[in-house]
Parts: C-alpha cells; structure tokens; sequence
C-alpha cells in the first residue's frame, strides 16, 4: 500500500503516481481535504483508497473500455460529478455525494452509501449508479442506457427526458420528469436489482418492492406537437 | 463561477480568530474568483455611540474607488470640518470613517462635491467593507486580513462574466445599513428590474447585475419585509442562476435558485455556522471533522442568528 499525501505532493503528482502504479497496486490518498480530481483517468485495475473527503470529479474518466479499471473507495463525501465518464472499474464512496453523481458514466459501478444530491445519473451512457439513501430533484436526467438504483426516495422530476436507461427505487417519488413512466418489473428487472443489491450490500432494499421507472418514449425525436411536454 | 464564503462566529472566544478563518476559506476559493474580491467585517468594537453622552449614534463608512485618490488628503479635509467628530482609518484599498449620525449627510455631500469618483461601499453600525481587484490570497496578504477580530464575515472571489472587473464591480454590495449580499451565478432580467428601481429613486453604484438584487432586497427590507421574505420576493422577480448569501447586523442567510446551478455547502459546528461554495473552503476550519455538514435545497432559504 503506497501512502500518498495530497499535502505534500499535490493533485497533479497524486495522478501520476496512481497511474503508475501496477495492476494489482494499491495506494491510499491521504489529506484530501475536499481536493478536486483526485484519481481521475486511473486505467489499470489498482485499489485506491481516498482517507477522507473529496470533491469534484472523484474517480472521472477512469477504467477502460472492456469494463475494468481501478476500484476507487472514498472514505468520506465527494463533491460534484462523482465518476463522470466512467469506463469501468468501481468507485464506493462511505458519505453522500454532491450533484451530477456518475455523470455521463459508460461503464463500471459507483455506489453511493449516503445520499446523492440533485442530477444524479444524468445523461448516464451505461454504467450502473447504486444509491443507498435518497436522489435529489432531476435524477436520472436525459439518461442514455444503464441502470440507476435508489435505496431512498427520489425527488422531483426523475427520469425526465430519459432514453433507454432504467431506474428502480426503493422508496417515494416525488414526482416524474417529462416522458419518465413507472413500468411493470419483468423477471430480468427482478434479477438485476438482486445483483446489484447484493453488490453495493444495500440491506435494506427489498428488491420485490422497488418501483421501475422507464422512458415512455414519446419525446425521442423533437416534434413541435410536443412543445407543451418539454 | 465565483466563490462565496460566509461566517458567522457564535463563539465569543473565536472572534479573534475571525480573520484567520477567513483566510482559510478564502484561499480555497481564490481559483474560483481570481478577478477581485471583497470582504464584509461585522464587529462590536467599533464606535457605534456618541462621544458625549445621550448624543447621536455613529455611522461606519467604508469608501472606495475606481480610481487613485490621495485618501490622506479625504481624512485631512473631513476631520477638519468645525466640530468634526470624524474619525479617519485606512482600510483595505480606501478607508473606513466613523461619523456621528447626523454628520453622514453632510459628509456625504462633501465626498460627492470634492471627491466623486468615491462611492461609500458600506454603511452601517457593525459592516465594513474592503474590494480590491487582483488574486484574492494576495488581497487578503496585502490588508493583514488574518489578524482581523469581529463575529462575522462574508466575502466573495470574483471571476466575472456580466460586467467590469473593478472595485466598484467587486462584491459584497451594502445597499443598505449593514446588509450585505454576496452573489455566485448570473442574473438575466437584471437590466428590466434595474430600470424599474431606478425610476423609483434607487441609485446604483455599477452595472453589477449581482447590485441589482441587492437593491431589490433592500427595497423590500425598507417596506416592511422581513429578511425571509425579502429573500423569497428575489426569488419571484429575479430571473436567473444563483446562491446568494446574505448578512444582517445579526443573521446569516443562504438561498439557491430552484436548479441549485450554482454550488453552496453548509458546516454548521460547536462555535460557528460556516457556508462556502465548495467544501474545500471548510476543510481547514476548527472541529470541521464533528461539524454538521450539508448541501442547501434550491429555494429553501437558510437563515442562523448570532
């Protein structure tokens, strides 16, 4: 395990000394004190472990295409856009985390353990976002494919605009975004919120009782016949 | 972007420490708001009565300028006025006076006939207020910030998008006796709310749109509104992104716009209510690890008295 001090070293040194690191490494970050970029565009499978609270785009653009890639753990909270285009690998973090979590993300898996703020998973491309407690307004905006879980309750506007992602919720739903419908939960869904349940360790989701939300796809090619829904 | 930071100290044994702690949150924030800067101090250890007993209260005004101007010669001119009770300290780039109360008007109009390109910052019993252009760290070197004492303060790092970079651009704006208002994001119908203020009387010191709320605030506070729903009523009329965060003698306030576009967390801890846009600026303050730390909901609008 290599200790490195955000302090003594800097965000830019940090990076590079992360992305030396060799598969299979390890490395734990040290005094991040709400630090900006930290292990971002991390390609190999590594460990990193963030000692303490991180801020924006933790963990973003790491991974690579075929799905691996670093599994990152922050032991606090992170600021905004958790993830954002991420490839592959994992990224847990213990706190909630700021808006925009997992932002963009293509692949791998971010797990939330607290709460995630406003905009969580919007326009996700296809990677999975497991959030333990609740979802701020707008979640799951404009998301293109992959999977959003919501162990809490989701506020206003989830799902607006949404494609072909799929988001599930544990709790309340304070209302839907434009073409955002609850769906009927297939076998497959039951399947998915298992695994991913059992993945993030999300004791306290029952995944028989989750509520599906998916694209009625009536807003997917822009038509003046709609203007009123947008 | 911007940065915002505000602090307010309900720990009198940490008013000492004020403008460390200041410092602390401002450094974080000085790649957010490279432009310029300013800082609002609300302390008690100022003259706020009057020299002679049952006489006037006193009146802190903070000036500045766009331009240069030989504040030396400003104090000589004011504090030699027959039976003068001025009193003339540097502050930051211009100066502090104290004056009785009715002397304000007077020494107004002075400033204004000898000196206009001097504007009055701040006015108020507890606020003054200090702007300069330039990195905010070196700002904050540059007046000795760090050894400021009082029970709080709010400031602002400017990275400007709506209008000139200089002092009389820089935030906070003090539109009215020791409130101040200090702005991240943009408005966009500032101009139509501006026209309508200043067709009923209000005099603006720049073409800040972050001036114009401030104003409107002001405005509402002066017809009877209370600070809460002064706040709400910039929420109706004004259009646009936002966290603001807003001071009283005695209150601190923050607010986001319905799309929280704009960042702002919240450290509230054993001593003191500290807010930031980012957490960064927080890291550095004492007991912050025990703190409670939170993201404000959009157009939820917090307040904390002293």
């Amino acid at each position: 395990m290599v200790p490195l001090s955000c302090d003594a070293l800097g965000v830019r040194a940090i990076n590079h000394e992360l992305r030396a690191l060799p598969a299979g490494g390890a490395a734990r970050v040290v005094q991040p004190r709400g630090r900006h970029n930290l292990a971002v565009g991390i390609a190999a499978p590594v460990s990193i472990t963030v000692a303490g609270n991180a801020g924006y785009f933790l963990g973003g653009l790491s991974g690579a295409a075929d799905g691996s890639g670093p599994d990152i753990v922050v032991e606090g909270f992170v600021g905004w856009s958790v993830g954002e285009n991420l490839m592959g690998g994992s990224i847990r973090v213990c706190g909630s985390a700021s808006q925009s979590a997992g932002s963009s993300a293509r692949g791998g898996r971010i797990v939330i353990e607290g709460d995630a703020s406003l905009r969580a998973g919007i326009s996700l491309k296809g990677a999975t976002l497991a959030i333990a407690g609740n979802a701020g307004a707008m979640s799951g905006f404009m998301a293109q494919a992959g999977l959003i879980l919501i162990g809490g309750n989701a506020g206003h506007g989830l799902g607006d605009s949404l494609y072909e992602a799929v988001i599930y919720v544990a709790g309340s739903i304070a209302s839907l975004g434009a073409d955002a419908e609850v769906q009927e939960m297939t076998d497959e869904d039951l399947l998915a919120v298992k695994e991913l349940v059992q993945e993030a360790g999300f004791d306290h989701v029952d995944p028989t009782r989750v509520t599906k939300v998916g694209s009625a796809r009536q807003l997917y090619h822009f038509s003046t016949h709609n203007h009123g829904a947008y | 972007m911007c940065g915002i930071v505000g602090l307010l100290l309900r720990d009198r044994a940490l008013e000492p420490h004020l403008g460390s702690m200041l410092v602390s949150m401002l450094q974080a924030l000085d790649e957010r708001g490279p432009d310029s800067s300013g800082i609002a101090l609300y302390s008690d250890d100022q003259p706020v009565r009057s020299r002679t007993p049952g006489g006037p209260g006193r009146v802190l005004l903070s000036l500045g300028s766009d331009s240069a101007v030989d504040w030396g010669q400003v104090c000589a001119v004011l504090c030699a006025r027959p039976g003068a009770e001025v009193d003339c300290q540097a502050f930051g780039a211009g100066v502090v006076l104290s004056v009785p109360d009715d002397w304000e008007a007077e020494t107004r109009a002075v400033l204004t006939a000898g000196w206009p390109e001097i504007r009055v910052l701040a006015a108020g019993r507890r606020v003054r207020v200090l702007k300069d252009t330039g990195r905010p760290t070196e700002t904050c070197t540059r007046y000795g910030v760090a050894d400021w004492e009082g029970y709080m303060g709010v400031a602002h790092t400017r990275m400007a998008t709506e209008s000139a970079v200089t002092v009389l651009h820089s935030h906070p704006f003090v539109p009215s006796r020791d409130l101040c208002v200090v702005h991240n994001g943009s408005f966009s119908n500032y101009a139509t709310i501006r026209r309508r203020l200043m067709a009923a009387g209000v005099e603006f010191d720049s073409d800040n749109d972050s001036e114009v709320a401030a104003r409107y605030l002001a405005r509402r506070l002066a017809a009877g509104d209370d600070l809460d729903e002064a706040i709400r009523w910039v929420m109706k009329e004004m259009d646009g992104f936002f966290t603001l965060v807003i001071s009283t003698a005695d209150e601190l306030s923050i607010v986001r716009d319905a799309f929280a576009c704009k960042p702002a967390v919240v450290a509230v801890a054993d001593g003191y209510v500290a807010v930031a846009s980012e957490y960064r600026a927080l890291a550095e303050l004492p007991g912050i690890a025990t703190a409670t730390v939170f993201e404000p909901q959009p157009e939820e609008v917090y307040t904390w008295f002293r």
